[in-house]
Parts: structure tokens; C-alpha cells; sequence
């Protein structure tokens, strides 16, 4: 459910790094709770992504909800499928369902970000949460 | 079946009488080119087929005066009756907003008298009546905060709104539409704002922080001295969103928390139509020094000639946001609701809404089958969670909402607020008998019961609806809004043709 090759944000964003490059998405978890997505709000080639700052939004039937910049950068690929198809989101959270793929302007943001062990002990203590009865 | 699709061609409700006077000719009153080249497409029923048409539909509705509405943060509370028959006499139905202002006095004092009550009740120096509802309200109460700062020199620096992470989804999207960028401040164990994440959120951009309390989980903001004083401290201003006054009518007052900015829904808490029933009143309240900025035009007395009269925005006006006076029928009936309770019978509005959610969460907490996120007693409504039943058979706060319609519940708001999983939030309104309360309690257990022993009735629920589950993804990308005329006409046509043989 959380590929070990990527890293994890806590708005439930992942990144997958290649070189100097940067492929975004949302998680197992994030497009779960969403529920089905209907449409997908995305940003253009060119524009610039400011880490903790939204540059996309997912409307499922269930809310609106933004998507968070993981890491800062330039966009250089945006995934054009998920204007037809939002549903990849669900279907496919991290190989068709991905949303921008960015030229990374500070690599060191990535430290910031949790491994898939991490992502998965805070996703279970999101779930957990609260929990008198 | 839309009325589009019953009657027959030449099928009449009512025919207009023989002309009286002297006929024109057509071309002397309209030119032909301004006519209509076929005939209008209008239905063809007789007045009982009219009736039948509408009054099944009317019977499909679910409504308050049918049955339970727990709805939370919605308050969908009793209209009583006598608000109608005060909103239906003459002097108050059969007036137009352009008479001359003599000739409505009573109205406007009406008006005046509504606004010293909000004012009296919300602890406010004003209050301008003219908001359409309550999202119409909280744009009103940003326009202010902009025209503050303005004022002040500050507009350009103070450009965040903060706004808790429980938050009614409105608030975060009037402060997007004014211009702000949103600051989400997140709540803390207890299910208040989180004290010291403020104290470090705040700053010169602030302008504002906007706040339900009680808050969106039912649970008052017990540090909400403190919260307003770091707000102000910081420079910016309190807004209060009314949709949870129902909590505290007559007990406390938002003036007397912080607040600067205090708004209403006169169709929640005060008792008018609500929903498709409406329309709505969102009034908005503000402090002495915000008094310049609000819109035009307030009702005002003269104590000279003994006249009320419309008193024009002044020159710091945010200007006129409505037109005419706001919804002046709605506001008959609020005046209405509030003469008839009093001061006590509106404190006890707040006191049997807050016992009557206490009791039903205590009820269903007793049963041990729902998540009860809170351990604190509750204000006027609750929240609490699917999540076991998720964990267990993979059902989802909306099964469970969904059932809950076979059984014969309006169900609960479900999936907000965001902060708790699986969220069922039902507000109970202080006008149900125990019994009512009672039914539903048992109407929750049993659906959570037959989630263990049976879940594929309610993961197919509702079974009594006229249609079951629709396709909301269908239903969100391809929205089918209107009558295709087309397909009416061409099978009018075809009637004609058939009838001429």
C-alpha cells in the first residue's frame, strides 16, 4: 500500500525522485479517504511549486480538498490523463493516477519527508487517533 | 415523470375570458419579428392533474413537519405555525419595497426592533439585516474586516484568515472568495483550538480569525477569552459564525467572548423556512468601532419626529450588498419567534437543545457500538464515528446514513467534520419529544447491529426510497440539470398529428 521507493509527506502527498526530478502524487490512503475522485484541478507546465503550499485540487463526491507541494520546483510534466480520468486516482494512486512531475530547486526538502515505515505508523495513528469510546 | 411528459395536446387548467373590449390587430402590439415563430411549449393538464402531479412530489419530500431531521450544525428546528399567520397579514405581505416610507412604519419598526434584539442577544452594537443567508453573511463579515484594515492603512499586509481545522467548509471558502489566504489552525485532544498553535500562527498578516464555538464537534471553546485576546493582540479581528447560536441563546453572548464580528442564521436558530423552504437571513453583528464600514441601508428612529426611516451607507461603507432591505418575510417571522419565547423562552430553546443532545449521546454511548471520539459533555449536538463499523465490515459513515432513511431518519450529517473519521453528527434541535429521541437511539443501534450480522442490507440501502443509491459519480461529471424541451415537442407533435389523423 506505501511503495518503499518513495517518500511521504504528512498531507498524504508522495514523491518519487529521479535524478534532479521529482514525480507527485497522492496516497493510498489520501484518495481512500476521499472516496470517488470527479475531478482534478491541475497546475500547467512551467508553473512553480512552493513546499507546504497547494497547487492542485481533488473534488471527490465526498469534498474538495487541496493538494500540498511536497517538495518546491519547477513543473515540467503534468499528468494530462486525469482530466478525462480522475478516476486513475483511485484506481491507481501511484503509477497512472501520479499528478505533476517537477524539476526540484532545493533536494534537500526531501529530508524532510517520511520513509514508507514512517508514513504507515502515522497513517495508523491518524486511524487511531482519539480513540476513547 | 416531469409535467413536461403528462396531459395531452388542447388539455386546458384554465381558459382565459371572452375579450371584452375591442380587439388590436397583433401586428399594431408586437412586430413580427419580435413574435414567436411556433407556439410556446408550455404543459397541456387539467387543474387535477396539476394538483396530483405536485402534491406526489410534495409527498416524496422529507421535511421537519414529517419527521426527525438530526442534522448537524443545521439546526432544522420546528417553524411554528404562528410565525406564518404573522408573516401572512396584510400590512406585513401586501406592502412594496418602493412606498414611501410613511406609509411603512410598521415595517420598518419591525425592523429596528429586530435589530435591537439581535444586537441585545448577540451582545452587538449594530446589526444590518440585509444578508440573503448565511454564506451571503460571512462574506459581509470579511468585507468588513477588509474595510477595517483598510481604514487603517493595513489592508495590504493583513491578507491571512484563520480558521480552525474543524471548521464549516464555508468559512475557508468566503475567506478564498475576499481574498485571503486561509490559515488552518488545528485543534487540539480535547477538540478546541489549539491554544499555543495560534500564538505561533498569529502575526502582522493576520486580519481575522474566523470561529464556531460551540464548535463544529458540539464542544464550546472553553479558552475562548484567551483565543480573542491573541487575535487582538496580534491586530486582527474576531468573526463569529453563527450556525451553532442555538447552543447558547440566552445563556452567553459572543460579544461578551471577544467577538467583533457576529453572524446569524435567522433560518437556523430563529426558527424561519430553512433550506428549500427558504429563503435564508444570515445577519450580521459588529462592534462599535466596525459600525462606519457596514452596508446601507439600517433602519434607524428619529426621535424628533417620532418616525423610523432607511438611513443611506455612510462614506466608509462597504456599500450596498442586497437589494431593497434584505428578506423582509423572513424577518417577520424571526421578530415573531423571538416576541413569542422572551428572554426565557429563548434560554430554554438552548438549554432543551443542549439536554436533548446530551441524552442522545449518552444513549448511544451506553450501547457501546459507536466511537466516541470526545469524552467531554456535549453542547447542542455531537459527534461520533463509523470507524468500527468500517474496521468490521467495510462500511462507511454513509451506509449507515443511508440506512438510517429506511428506517424513517433524515440521517445525520455524515463524513464532516473532517478532523473525526467516519463522522456522524446529529443535532437533535430542542423542539423533539423523548420518544422521537428515543426511536432514533434505537434506530442507530439497530442499524450498527445489523452492520455486524447482515451488512449487505445496508451497504444497499435505502430499500424504501423511490430510487436507492445513485450514481454520484455520474451525477457529479455528467450533470443532467434540465428538461431536454426537445424530446417533449417532438412527441407534442406527434399527439397532433396523431389527433388530426
Amino acid at each position: 500500500m506505501y511503495p518503499e521507493d518513495l517518500r511521504y509527506s504528512s498531507e498524504h502527498e508522495w514523491v518519487k525522485v529521479e535524478g534532479n526530478k521529482a514525480r507527485i502524487g497522492v496516497t493510498h490512503y489520501a484518495q481512500s479517504e476521499l472516496g470517488d475522485v470527479v475531478f482534478v484541478d491541475l497546475p500547467s507546465v512551467g508553473d512553480t511549486l512552493v513546499a507546504g503550499q497547494a497547487f492542485a485540487v481533488i473534488e471527490s463526491v465526498k469534498s474538495v480538498s487541496d493538494v500540498y507541494a511536497p517538495v518546491s520546483g519547477t513543473v515540467v510534466a503534468v499528468n494530462d490523463r486525469l482530466s478525462d480520468s480522475p478516476e486513475l486516482i483511485n484506481q491507481s494512486p501511484y503509477e497512472d493516477g501520479w499528478i505533476v512531475e517537477v524539476e526540484l530547486s532545493d533536494p534537500s526538502e526531501l529530508d524532510n519527508l517520511m520513509t514508507a515505515d514512517e508514513y504507515r505508523a502515522s497513517v495508523a495513528g491518524e486511524e487511531a487517533d482519539g480513540g476513547e469510546d | 415523470m416531469t409535467i413536461f411528459e403528462r396531459g395531452a395536446p388542447g388539455r386546458r387548467a384554465y381558459r382565459l375570458p371572452v375579450l371584452d373590449v375591442p380587439a388590436k390587430p397583433l401586428d399594431e402590439l408586437v412586430p413580427p419579428r419580435a413574435r414567436r415563430q411556433g407556439p410556446l411549449l408550455l404543459p397541456e393538464l387539467s387543474e387535477l392533474e396539476v394538483i396530483r402531479h405536485y402534491t406526489d412530489l410534495s409527498h416524496r419530500n422529507w421535511a421537519v413537519d414529517v419527521g426527525f431531521y438530526p442534522l448537524g450544525s443545521c439546526t432544522m428546528k420546528y417553524n411554528p405555525r404562528i410565525n406564518e399567520a404573522v408573516a401572512a397579514l396584510p400590512g406585513f405581505s401586501r406592502i412594496h419595497p418602493y412606498q414611501p416610507e410613511e406609509t411603512v412604519q410598521g415595517a420598518l419598526e419591525l425592523m429596528y426592533r429586530l435589530q435591537q434584539y439581535l444586537a441585545e442577544i448577540t451582545g452587538m452594537h449594530a446589526i444590518t439585516l440585509a444578508p440573503a443567508a448565511g454564506a451571503h453573511g460571512e462574506f459581509l463579515g470579511l468585507l468588513l474586516v477588509q474595510a477595517y484594515h483598510r481604514h487603517r492603512g493595513e489592508e495590504k499586509s493583513r491578507r491571512q484568515i484563520i480558521v480552525p481545522d474543524s471548521a464549516h467548509g464555508t468559512n475557508p471558502a468566503s475567506a478564498a472568495l475576499a481574498g485571503y489566504e486561509v490559515v488552518v489552525v488545528p485543534s487540539n485532544k480535547e477538540g478546541g483550538v489549539d491554544v499555543e498553535e495560534l500564538r505561533r500562527l498569529v502575526g502582522p498578516a493576520t486580519a481575522g480569525l474566523m470561529l464556531t464555538n460551540p464548535n463544529t464537534l458540539g464542544l464550546f471553546e472553553k479558552e475562548i477569552t484567551e483565543i480573542a485576546s491573541i487575535v487582538h493582540g496580534a491586530g486582527g479581528l474576531l468573526y463569529y459564525d453563527g450556525a451553532n447560536m442555538n447552543a447558547i441563546l440566552g445563556v452567553c453572548r459572543p460579544g461578551d467572548m471577544g467577538f467583533d464580528i457576529v453572524h446569524l442564521n435567522l433560518h437556523k436558530t430563529f426558527s424561519t423556512p430553512h433550506g428549500g423552504g427558504g429563503p435564508g437571513a444570515g445577519a450580521i453583528g459588529v462592534t462599535e468601532r466596525l459600525i462606519p464600514f457596514l452596508p446601507g441601508p439600517r433602519v434607524e428612529y428619529d426621535a424628533t419626529s417620532g418616525k423610523y426611516r432607511l438611513q443611506p451607507a455612510g462614506p466608509l461603507s462597504v456599500g450596498r450588498i442586497k437589494e431593497f432591505y434584505g428578506h423582509f418575510g423572513v424577518m417577520v417571522r424571526a421578530y415573531t419567534y423571538i416576541r413569542m419565547l422572551g428572554p426565557t423562552g429563548l434560554r430554554q430553546v438552548a438549554e432543551a437543545a443542549v439536554l436533548n443532545a446530551n441524552y442522545l449521546q449518552a444513549r448511544l454511548r451506553a450501547s457501546g457500538l459507536y466511537v466516541f471520539p470526545y469524552s467531554r459533555r456535549c453542547m447542542h449536538e455531537f459527534v461520533c464515528s463509523a470507524r468500527r463499523q468500517r474496521e468490521e465490515s467495510g462500511l462507511r459513515a454513509t451506509d449507515l446514513a443511508k440506512r438510517l432513511i429506511d428506517y424513517g431518519y433524515h440521517p445525520p450529517t455524515v463524513a464532516f467534520p473532517l478532523v473525526v473519521e467516519e463522522a456522524l453528527m446529529c443535532e437533535p434541535t430542542e423542539t423533539e419529544a423523548k420518544e422521537t429521541l428515543d426511536g432514533f437511539a434505537e434506530a442507530l443501534i439497530a442499524v450498527a447491529r445489523e452492520a455486524k450480522e447482515n451488512p449487505d442490507v445496508i451497504r444497499e440501502a435505502p430499500h424504501t426510497t423511490p430510487v436507492s443509491r445513485l450514481d454520484e459519480v455520474r451525477a457529479n461529471r455528467n450533470p443532467v440539470l434540465n428538461w431536454r424541451m426537445r424530446q417533449a415537442v417532438v412527441q407534442k407533435e406527434k399527439g397532433r398529428e396523431e389527433e388530426r389523423g
